[in-house]
């Protein structure tokens, strides 16, 4: 009796193992799919949408859009926004889903591949790569572009073009310690610094105290293509054909980045961090510099008991600077591209969204108009709030191809490796090299 | 007598039918979200779908590779490296799990004042998010600030940088699963301790044995099937273990604590590598699998059943 009982448990827990495994994500299935089934399909064969004539079209049309960015904290913004849209547009409804940026991967994916994709929906740099590549964006025509900011446009394009717009934007500034510049008697940094007046500033700075470092730059493959950049260096060839992670400037440019860990300590490795985070560093005053996003103003401004402020981040032989920005894109398959399309691009750049979204305090628009921006300036902290847009002059755009989540991971695990000293910045980069070419087709 | 089994027979045909509808729901549930997949995801494993274009009949042909993903798999060395983890993980928590286990059981089996309470609280980490659990050990397990280290310090060690070093990554999430396990497991031994006749005790009181000799002799031996149990359920556990990594140590340091689940989700929904995940999953399942059938066997040799 006892033996049976043991084994209807057993099976009982190797099944509900099995079951929740995977469980979870998928049963969420989207509300607003039977208005799509019943359009008919004879749409979807045309990839290319041209968005020019949607407002003067009388009819309604209902179109989902999805996103994550508007989570945790925005969901209201981009209803108010949407308020706005249907003023200027009061043919289109949109249902807005703003899901969890922990679910929203899988389950887009998900959804893509059932043919339950919204009509157009957001995606990060990682995913718009694989997506835009595998066929399932359409293309966009007919977008104004003029008040878009051309780099962050381009970041969107494949082979010359356009699968989506750039919904918002941040990009990466220095972000330093003024208090730790003074006690270590070093002069603020500038526009003009190069990572050689950086290193001299962080020497004098770490050896203000033992827990005190000059500076922490994340090893990762993000922080290695942009200074890649600043030494004339970058992970592909000019027509995207070859791997070049090895070459020359490429070393010299990880060497910058590893041996001011390994070798100067002016960066504290993984351990000297004990498990706390590089902006919880900076916030207790223990960090001279941190290259990192302006999403960061906020959460310093309520933390630092120290003056601080920014600067455009120092360069190699030049300069290059780092933005984020997520796509929002049309789904190959829906039938109502031109009103999805409308929707996006006026999300993403006209002027009434961009003004809620810089209230709102949530990133940037994407957009060149500076005087909209106006009032971005006017906050302070941090004084020289200027930097944010003179670093948009040295935009740096990511490598994207298809397997990039790929690629980015081989390189960040190489470069991990030559921080901890178990391999050398040549032989880390070669074996990156070497591992790309082999598991990535270009 | 003939006529009284006829009767039956009819009888338990009757009350089948009548199950049915009321089975219905939950079978059919079963059958659509879970068997149907399982089986799909056998296909998808001969395949090298990305996981993004329509999957129909059609998509599943024309990207049919056959057993070309396995092949790869078994060939390439993270595989392997993936899975001694995994099993240097096994072999440092079971033993510890268990071991902790009984020991809450036979510290809950007292009948003390406020032993409920005690149940509960030894329970809680069971209950609790494995994310909260994971951030939480994250903090305990930090060198510089962390309790367990400052414990060391006290009796003179330095302890090790817990998550950051190589050696020192797969036992500290060792210990944060122990944390969160035994309190499962210790239930289910608490019920099997329960069961046991207090007649065996008294009785070998009688005979002089002492409370190891009892330990020894009579607990152990009529808790095997309860043991037998936890052992398959942790082993399997343990090859899916897969959020306290992803959030502690992300893989790291240097993907010494890379482990199979984590590799499947990275090929599939980050990689969009889906037929080379489903393939691992298969292997995972397979591995899962047999070694579950090889202790049903081995378990003759020493779990006791009772009448």
């Amino acid at each position: 009796m006892k033996k049976k009982m043991v084994s209807v448990l057993l099976t009982g827990a190797v099944l509900t193992s099995m079951l929740t495994g995977c469980g979870g994500q998928e049963e969420k299935a989207p509300a607003q799919q039977t208005q799509e089934e019943v359009q008919p399909k004879e749409e979807a064969s045309k990839e290319s949408i041209d968005i020019s004539a949607t407002e003067t079209s009388e009819e309604t049309v209902e179109i989902t859009y999805a996103n994550f960015n508007a989570s945790g904290g925005n969901e209201e913004t981009l209803d108010k926004m949407y308020a706005a849209f249907q003023e200027e547009y009061p043919n289109i409804t949109v249902n807005i889903e703003t899901i969890g940026y922990d679910d929203y991967f899988t389950q887009m994916q998900t959804r893509v591949a059932g043919g339950t994709a919204p009509d157009c929906y957001e995606l990060n740099i990682e995913n718009f790569a694989a997506y835009a590549n595998k066929g399932v964006l359409a293309e966009l025509t007919g977008i104004d572009v003029s008040g878009y900011n051309a780099t962050a446009l381009s970041a969107f394009q494949v082979d010359g073009k356009q699968y989506g717009v750039p919904g918002n934007f941040s990009n990466v500034v220095l972000i330093y310690n003024k208090d730790l510049f003074d006690q270590a008697g070093v002069s603020y940094p500038d526009d003009t610094w190069t990572w050689d007046e950086a290193m001299e500033a962080c020497e004098k700075i770490s050896a203000l105290g033992d827990d005190i470092y000059g500076i922490y730059q994340p090893i990762t493959f993000n922080e290695f293509f942009k200074v890649a950049a600043q030494y004339g260096g970058g992970v592909l060839n000019a027509d995207k054909t070859e791997f070049t992670i090895n070459s020359p400037e490429n070393v010299q440019a990880a060497q910058m980045m590893i041996s001011k860990i390994v070798d100067t300590n002016v960066q504290p490795t993984e351990s000297q961090m004990g498990g706390m985070g590089d902006w919880d560093l900076f916030e207790s005053g223990r960090l001279g510099m941190i290259p990192t996003g302006i999403w960061a103003f906020g959460a310093f401004t309520d933390a630092c008991e120290f003056n601080w402020d920014i600067c455009v981040e120092p360069g190699g032989t030049q300069k290059a600077t780092h933005f984020f920005s997520n796509a929002l894109v049309v789904n190959a398959d829906s039938a109502k591209k031109e009103a999805a399309a409308a929707w996006i691009n006026w999300l993403a750049s006209s002027d009434a969204a961009a003004k809620m979204r810089i209230e709102a305090g949530w990133d940037l628009p994407a957009i060149s108009d500076e005087t909209v921006l106006v009032g971005y300036l006017e906050i302070t902290p941090p004084e020289n709030r200027q930097a944010v847009f003179d670093s948009l002059d040295h935009l740096a755009v990511a490598p994207i191809i298809e397997d990039y989540s790929l690629m980015a991971d081989i390189i960040t695990d190489k470069l991990s490796r030559a921080a901890s000293g178990e391999l050398t910045v040549e032989e880390a980069l070669n074996q990156a090299q070497e591992e790309c070419s082999a598991q990535i087709k270009l | 007598m003939e006529m009284g089994v006829r009767v039956k027979n009819i009888k338990k045909r009757k009350l089948t039918i009548q199950a049915v509808p009321f089975m219905l729901p939950s079978v059919l549930g079963m059958v659509i979200f879970s068997f149907l997949p399982i089986v799909i995801s056998i296909l998808i494993s001969l395949t090298d779908w990305n996981g993004l274009d329509k999957l129909n009949a059609q998509t599943l042909k024309e990207c049919m590779v056959g057993f070309s993903n396995y092949i790869a798999i078994l060939k390439s060395s993270e595989f392997w490296n993936v899975l001694w983890h995994t099993v240097y993980y096994i072999i440092l928590y079971i033993p510890l799990v268990l071991v902790m286990s009984l020991f809450i059981a036979s510290i809950l089996n007292r009948n003390m004042k406020g032993i409920g309470i005690f149940r509960i609280l030894y329970y809680i980490p069971v209950l609790t998010s494995w994310v909260a659990a994971s951030l939480i050990w994250k903090w305990v397990l930090s060198p510089q600030y962390g309790v367990i280290n400052q414990l060391l310090g006290y009796i003179g060690i330095t302890g090790p940088n817990w998550l950051t070093d190589k050696v020192w990554a797969m036992p500290a999430i060792v210990l944060a699963s122990v944390w969160k396990d035994m309190g499962f497991y210790g239930l289910f031994l608490l019920s099997g301790l329960k069961a046991i006749d207090i007649g065996y005790y008294e009785a070998s009181r009688v005979d002089g044995a002492g409370k190891v000799r009892q330990f020894f002799s009579i607990t152990l031996p009529l808790l095997t099937p309860s043991l037998f149990f936890c052992i398959i359920m942790a082993l399997i556990n343990a090859f899916q273990l897969f959020p306290q990594v992803q959030i502690m140590t992300e893989g790291g340091p240097n993907g010494a604590t890379q482990v199979m689940v984590e590799r499947i989700y990275t090929y599939g929904f980050k990689y969009f590598k889906m037929g080379y995940a489903a393939a691992y999953s298969w292997i995972l399942f397979v591995i899962i699998f047999a070694l579950t059938l090889v202790q049903m066997k081995l378990q003759k040799r020493w779990v006791y059943y009772e009448s």
